[in-house]
């Protein structure tokens, strides 16, 4: 992973000491709330419902065990012994008092940390895929380039005040692990025919108020132009973005606005003038970069059939752990491992200090002494071998992080709601964890196969709930908590909106709905090859549609009689 | 003649100013439409004018008969709109109403490299410490900080940071073309 020089540290480093004399001008009165908000955002502290929380950069999601026994100690020291993973692969902390945040800052830059830019209308954390490096399906290793523009976008003078939030992912492999099509700036790495690494850039994505799937303003930019290229879209964004309506400020809306044609035709007159520039990549500079991203010293293995494993342990448990959170990987016996964070008895993506530290231990035992976190809020063991999974499933299930959920309907994502964030209309953790309850049946789950289902407690839809195959969204009226329901969205590079079924729902009453939606999906799939999300795109929504409010409507008579 | 004149609407006095890291007295009066005023007819006060756009080209010829000339834009007025007139003015300015409002960032840093300005470029309105490092990157020469501020302690923003990463107005090679080389 990408380890600081003098250089890098130094920034960090400077950034700890302005932020500790910002806050003390804070608390001292010299900097008003007005003046202070913008400040404290892009060091990622927010001013929460409960108290302010703190959100920790974790670049693409690469964390070294040091790091997170560090994260570990800094949320046992300031905060509840807890930390939360989020659907951008960060780390939130849910509890930290406003004057120790310096102090964090300060700890964390002793481990190559920070919470740069994780919040405000900057540039935020770049995300990639968590299986990046080592994942069968991969054109190259992603990180490289992320790491590029984590660099390039930290302290940009230039883009610290953009209309709103700009976020890049970077995906380079068969399968979009990064939602890049629900992105400000998404960008696929491609090799042209002589083998040249480029980007396919994809623009103008997003989810939020007006969900739009991106659209590509260039077929193939050469590596080279990757920043000159990005920063012509900044500055277009920058100077032609509303400002006068924060919900129809994120480029997604300039993009719909002028039409891609004269977008890409601003971008282009820009670049015509900066392209070949000081900021064009240089060989050495990926090169330096690159070096930092080298294969771990693997051994040469024989490989071993995940199925032979299964057989040979004869544990249905494990069995089913295996199907799961076991995935490919480029290198003979390998794999990559999920470790879920999806337990039903806490919340989506929450981390204790204790697992935390357990994990650390996991990935210096069993994984070089490296793990990522995924925006579906899970952590990933990316190098294990696969004679010692039997022992790591173990391990990991007695610290409850070997629920075998990975892709199935209990492994979702999940914004804080209304329990901690200041935004949200409504709660959505309860509401995971009512449908995590009716479908604890693992025989069940398994047998309803691969399965989305996102939740947000607002619009702003940290829980992406617009691409999940089942999507819930918390919304206000008059005062009171209701649920709007989804179905057939869907991330990736076909990446889809789902459709709203109807009215919205009482909190009670989700559980039923997912339930209805469930066998609907069971009495008409052609197979059990036929995932949800299929049977939803074949027949469309209607059946859905129909089941959930006649059972709805059922209930409300029963009720009525009973009453 | 007192450093403060009396506040009148659409004339504010600026006493002192950052400029090239030093506070400095300013020699500048900044000219701000009030209400009902236009450009046509506003009365141009004498000495050397921060003039808004709309008032430089109404009233070019008037102004260019004087010493020294400065234009100031607001945030929807782009680099382009003043370029073919930058070897007249001695001075442009950029208006932040907000300092949220971050377009000034882009129309400075095109301003100078684009457009190839070399006098002072000078931020104006909401103009506060803790942006002093990034407007100085972006081109920024000047800084009118707001009133009821501190200048002094202003001015030590502009060390906040002691590298950076990428190519900007007052570091033109990003770091990757630096690192190593002082080693």
């Amino acid at each position: 992973m990408y380890r600081y020089d003098h250089y890098d540290q130094a920034i960090v480093d400077d950034r700890v000491k302005q932020f500790r004399d910002q806050t003390h001008r804070y608390l001292a009165g010299t900097l008003s709330e007005d003046e202070y908000r913008p400040l404290r955002l892009q060091n990622g502290l927010y001013i929460q419902r409960y108290a302010p929380m703190l959100r920790i950069a974790i670049p693409y999601g690469l964390l070294s065990s040091r790091q997170l026994r560090a994260l570990s100690d800094i949320a046992a020291k300031y905060d509840r012994g807890y930390g939360h993973i989020s659907t951008r692969q960060n780390l939130q902390l849910n509890w930290p008092k406003l004057e120790d945040v310096p102090e964090i800052l300060a700890e964390l830059a002793k481990v190559e940390m920070h919470a740069i830019q994780t919040s405000g209308n900057c540039i935020r954390n770049v995300t990639s895929d968590q299986f990046a490096g080592v994942s069968p399906d991969e054109l190259t290793d992603p990180r490289p380039w992320c790491e590029i523009l984590r660099q390039w976008s930290t302290f940009h003078p230039e883009f610290a005040y953009l209309p709103r939030k700009f976020k890049i992912a970077v995906n380079a492999a068969d399968t979009d692990r990064a939602a890049t099509r629900v992105h400000d700036i998404g960008l696929d790495v491609l090799k042209d025919g002589d083998g040249n690494i480029g980007f396919r850039v994809i623009v103008g994505g997003g989810l939020g108020r007006t969900p739009i799937v991106g659209v590509v303003i260039k077929d193939f930019l050469p590596w080279q132009h990757l920043i000159t290229y990005l920063e012509c879209i900044l500055r277009v964004y920058n100077l032609h973005g509303r400002r006068d309506n924060k919900y129809k400020a994120r480029i997604k809306i300039l993009v719909k606005a002028l039409g891609i044609e004269e977008f890409r035709r601003q971008v282009e007159n820009e670049w015509a003038y900066v392209k070949d520039g000081a900021a064009t990549l240089t060989e050495a500079e990926v090169e330096r970069i690159q070096q930092h991203f080298t294969d771990p010293a693997w051994k040469q293995l024989d490989d071993l059939s995940l199925e032979a494993l299964a057989v040979e342990k004869n544990d249905k448990a494990f069995t089913r752990w295996l199907e799961r959170n076991v995935h490919g990987h480029k290198k003979p016996g390998y794999a990559a491992v999920t470790l879920s964070l999806k337990d039903p008895k806490t919340a989506p993506g929450d981390i204790t200090s204790a697992q935390m530290n357990f994990v650390a231990d996991l990935a210096d035992k069993y994984s070089f002494g490296e793990l990522r976190t995924s925006h579906e809020q899970n952590i990933i063991l990316a190098d294990v071998e696969k004679s010692r999974l039997h022992e790591l499933w173990l391990e990991a299930r007695a610290h409850s992080l070997a629920s075998p959920t990975v892709g199935l309907l209990q492994d979702i994502i999940c914004c804080p709601g209304g329990d901690f964030c200041s935004l949200a209309n409504a709660k959505s953790i309860p509401i995971a964890t009512a449908i995590q309850e009716r479908f604890d049946d693992l025989d069940y789950l398994h047998d309803i196969g691969e399965l989305d289902l996102n939740i947000s407690g607002c619009m702003n839809a940290c829980g992406h709930h617009h691409v999940g195959n089942i999507g819930i969204l918390g919304v206000d009226k008059n005062g009171a908590e209701w649920y709007q329901v989804s179905i057939g969205g869907r991330q990736g590079y076909n990446a889809h909106l789902g459709d709203v079924i109807g009215p919205s729902f009482a909190a009670a009453e989700i559980p039923d709905v997912i339930s209805t939606l469930i066998e609907t999906y069971i009495d008409n799939r052609e197979s059990e090859d036929e995932r949800f999300v299929d049977t939803v795109h074949r027949l469309g929504i209607g059946p859905f549609k129909e089941r959930v409010y006649a059972n709805k409507n059922a209930g409300k008579e029963r009720a009525v009689a009973n009453g | 003649m007192p450093t403060r004149m009396p506040a009148r609407k659409g004339l504010l006095p600026m006493a002192k100013i950052i400029k090239h890291s030093s506070i400095i007295d300013d020699g500048w009066t900044l000219l701000r439409l009030a209400e009902g005023e236009s450009a046509e007819s506003v009365a141009l006060p004498a000495g050397n004018l921060i003039v808004p756009l709309a008032v430089w080209q109404a009233r070019k010829a008037e102004l260019l008969a004087r010493p020294q000339r400065g234009v100031w834009l607001a945030p929807d007025e782009l680099a382009q709109d003043i370029a073919t007139d930058l070897a007249n003015l001695q001075l442009v300015a950029i208006d932040f109403p907000q300092f949220a409002d971050g377009r000034g960032y882009s129309t400075a840093a095109l301003l100078r490299t684009r457009f190839g300005w070399r006098g002072e470029l000078r931020a104006i309105g909401e103009v506060l410490r803790d942006q002093l490092f990034y407007l100085n990157r972006v081109g920024f020469d000047a800084y009118a900080i707001r009133e009821g501020k501190d200048i002094e302690d202003a001015l030590k923003a502009l060390n906040d940071f002691s590298e950076t990463y990428q190519a900007a107005v007052d570091e033109p090679l990003p770091l990757f073309r630096r690192r190593g080389r002082a080693a």
